[in-house]
């Protein structure tokens, strides 16, 4: 009998799961299952949407409505779904390449138009399910199994992409740093519009062996010794913050929801 | 009620990240599985909250 | 009571969409299908459902999936290269059997080609666009009228197998504007997926009709997935399971063809020649029909309604009987090439293509007919 957390919010039959020893992925799904428990939503009210990649294959083993999707795409399957039936809670789990890759497109006009979902990436700056291709989150300077003289590209911030195109609610938060990420994950449910949780996991099979950054513990180790919470971060410089990963709430806004404004349009239509 | 510390050794991939950041230092691996290795576990769910496997959990027992 | 209104085929398209009961629709402007998105951005409001202008092809034919996967009627609409794009996602609505109905407006290509110009070009993009071995339905209107009749027809197959319906249509339908009459009360039968909702059913066993129920919120909190999948809609790497999966998801559209497939036949009783055409065309090569006969010209037409599943028993019925089949397409040959497969040497096989974005007129259909004479 696993513990009440994972009997009540994944499919049992479905676990172990797939994912490599020490991958962070298992503990930002858990972080996701308990977000949803603190709020205490019902699980049939919860759509949840993924792509294609490590982090999609959350979607086969959480307790919900759940769509595996094609990669890149949950977003756009999520608009669809969310539309169809806005008093649904609708949640993406993407990976970095899924989301800001060839689901780039999808991320930042979902953003612009503030639709009420809530995207939380599990970000491990590396393709895994390939084999350990950059991404588009992955360091310059630092190495996959496509980039094998070094990365010249540059990363994307996906949380501060996100916020630019018009999300109104974004965060950080870190395999490591639990606690916090479930608090934001249920700051990101409750909030209304688009908001996009980041989440930085650890891939110690492909990014940290590549890398020679070692496995889990270490990964985990620098998250811990290198995270600065944001409200702190404010009050830093740039050569300060050199380094560093800014975690905690990002940004928080008003704009207005876009199935809110799409109801308006049916009352004017009916007229 | 009381809680007791209860480990899943069939889903236990021996990542070591419970034995790391266990506060008490009362994990170890053991054949690449995770061992309660002392009893100063002090019930914290540190090594619950990090497990990528849900292989390791604190658990409300019933006086039952 | 029917009203009689003058109406484009793109518009002929969402008022038989609406009566079948779409209520979502997302799409991308592009030419010449860019009048269904108009108009649904107009009358769907009205009817309670919801348009959006998605950014892209791909996002439009993901988000119709997902409206439809949450219960709701959807369609989008497209023309080339539009339809290129949308093709992975077509794929994951035949193996996940999502129903959902996309609308191809044909121009000349490939790639942007002529935007303006009709053609018929993706007759095999509509039947091998996406990758994979899989099912396909798809109807070819010739008429305003059939743009709102075959809509509606064209919802009814997807709902009823499961699975995407293409609504092939092509420039100069979509553009033509005829008098239709619209019913006020629709005298056609209306067909709605049948919904499981008892918690522990195996969403992809039973009836092909029965979809997996977790968009009308059942409370069977079900998976979909693209990945190969066993009865329950989970993924699977078993050979076995796969095998069942694809031979099921074929089979559910050749087993039903009889109910599947649709043609029409214009005196062929005594006919020693055949003119097979399908959508726009149709209408060049009945004017050349009529006028043939008139002249003593024992010709015919055969048409396919639904271009695929193509109508191959009945062609084969046909062929036999008779000294010529012209067919007659805009594009460099690619009905032809399912009919040469069906009819082999049955008769004489005549060949009309265009490819240069003007349509194929009577005359040069009825030179053929008396060419061959």
């Amino acid at each position: 009998m696993p513990a009440e957390l994972i009997n009540k919010y994944m499919r049992e039959a479905h676990l172990p799961h797939i994912w490599c020893p020490g991958c962070g992925h298992g503990i930002l799904m858990r972080d996701v299952a308990q977000a949803i428990e603190d709020l205490g939503l019902d699980q049939n009210k919860i759509c949840l949407v993924s792509g294609i990649g490590c982090s999609s294959r959350a979607a086969g083993y959480m307790d919900f409505n759940t769509i595996h999707t094609t990669h890149g795409r949950a977003i756009a399957f999520a608009t669809g779904i969310k539309l169809a039936r806005p008093d649904m809670n609708v949640i993406v789990i993407a990976g970095d390449g899924d989301i800001a890759a060839i689901g780039g497109n999808h991320l930042i006009h979902a953003a612009r138009r503030n639709i009420d979902m809530t995207v939380v990436v599990f970000n491990n700056d590396i393709y895994g399910m390939t084999g350990g291709q950059f991404s588009p989150t992955t360091p310059t300077g630092d190495f996959a199994t496509t980039a094998p003289y070094g990365n010249i590209d540059r990363p994307f911030d996906i949380a501060a992409l996100a916020e630019a195109a018009g999300a109104s609610y974004t965060a950080r938060g870190t395999a490591y740093h639990a606690p916090l990420t479930i608090k934001l994950i249920k700051e990101g449910i409750e909030h209304k519009g688009f908001s996009l949780i980041e989440c930085a996991s650890v891939c110690p099979t492909y990014y940290g062996r590549k890398n020679k950054k070692g496995g889990s513990v270490e990964l985990m180790t620098w998250q811990k010794e290198n995270c600065v919470m944001s409200d702190k971060a404010q009050h830093m410089s740039k050569e300060e913050l050199e380094g560093k990963l800014v975690i905690g709430r990002l940004s928080e806004k008003d704009y207005p929801e876009y199935t809110e404004q799409y109801k308006k349009i049916i009352e004017k239509a009916r007229k | 009620m009381a809680k007791k510390l209860v480990i899943n050794k069939a889903w236990c991939k021996g990542c070591g990240i419970c034995v790391a950041f266990c506060p008490k230092k009362v994990l170890g691996l053991k054949n690449e599985k995770v061992n309660i290795v002392n009893d100063g576990c002090i019930l914290c769910g540190q090594c619950e909250l990090r497990c990528p496997d849900y292989a390791i959990y604190v658990e409300e027992e019933s006086n039952e | 009571m029917s009203k009689r209104v003058l109406m484009q085929g793109n518009e002929a398209v969402v008022e038989g969409a609406i009566a079948a009961g779409m209520r979502f629709y997302a799409g991308y402007p592009i030419t010449p299908s860019t009048e269904i998105a108009e108009q649904s951005s107009v009358r769907l409001p009205q009817v309670g459902g919801t348009f959006i202008q998605m950014e892209d092809e791909i996002s439009s034919m993901a988000a119709v999936i997902g409206a439809s996967v949450a219960g709701v009627k959807a369609m989008t609409a497209t023309s080339g290269p539009g339809f290129s794009l949308k093709q992975e996602n077509i794929g994951y609505a035949c193996i996940a059997e999502v129903p959902c109905v996309i609308v191809d407006v044909q121009r000349s290509g490939p790639s942007t080609g002529l935007p303006t110009s009709p053609s018929q070009g993706d007759v095999m993009q509509a039947r091998w666009g996406t990758h994979g071995d899989h099912p396909m339905i798809a109807v070819s209107p010739s008429s305003v009228s059939e743009c709102f009749y075959k809509a509606i027809r064209c919802f009814n197959l997807s709902e009823k197998y499961r699975t995407p319906v293409i609504l092939l249509m092509d420039e100069i339908v979509g553009h033509l504007r005829e008098g239709v009459e619209i019913p006020s009360v629709l005298d056609v039968e209306i067909i709605n997926r049948t919904v499981k909702s008892s918690e522990g059913h195996q969403p992809y066993e039973g009836d092909i009709h029965e979809i997996p129920g977790w968009h009308l919120n059942g409370g069977g909190r079900y998976n979909i997935t693209g990945l190969s999948h066993d009865l329950s809609g989970f993924p699977t790497n078993s050979n076995e399971i796969t095998d069942k999966l694809i031979r099921r998801l074929m089979g559910k559209i050749e087993h039903n063809a009889d109910d599947i497939i649709e043609y029409e036949e214009k005196y062929l009783d005594d006919a020693e020649t055949v003119v097979l055409c399908y959508g726009g065309t149709v209408r060049a090569a009945m004017s050349a029909v009529l006028e043939a006969r008139k002249q003593g010209v024992k010709v015919g037409m055969f048409r396919p309604v639904t271009v695929w599943p193509f109508p191959e028993r009945r062609l084969k019925e046909i062929s036999p009987k008779v000294k010529r089949i012209i067919v007659a397409e805009h594009n460099y040959g690619q009905i032809v090439l399912e009919v040469e497969r069906i009819v082999k040497n049955d008769c004489k096989i005549d060949f009309i293509g265009k490819v240069d974005g003007t349509v194929i007129t009577p005359a040069e259909i009825l030179k053929r007919i008396k060419e061959g004479k």
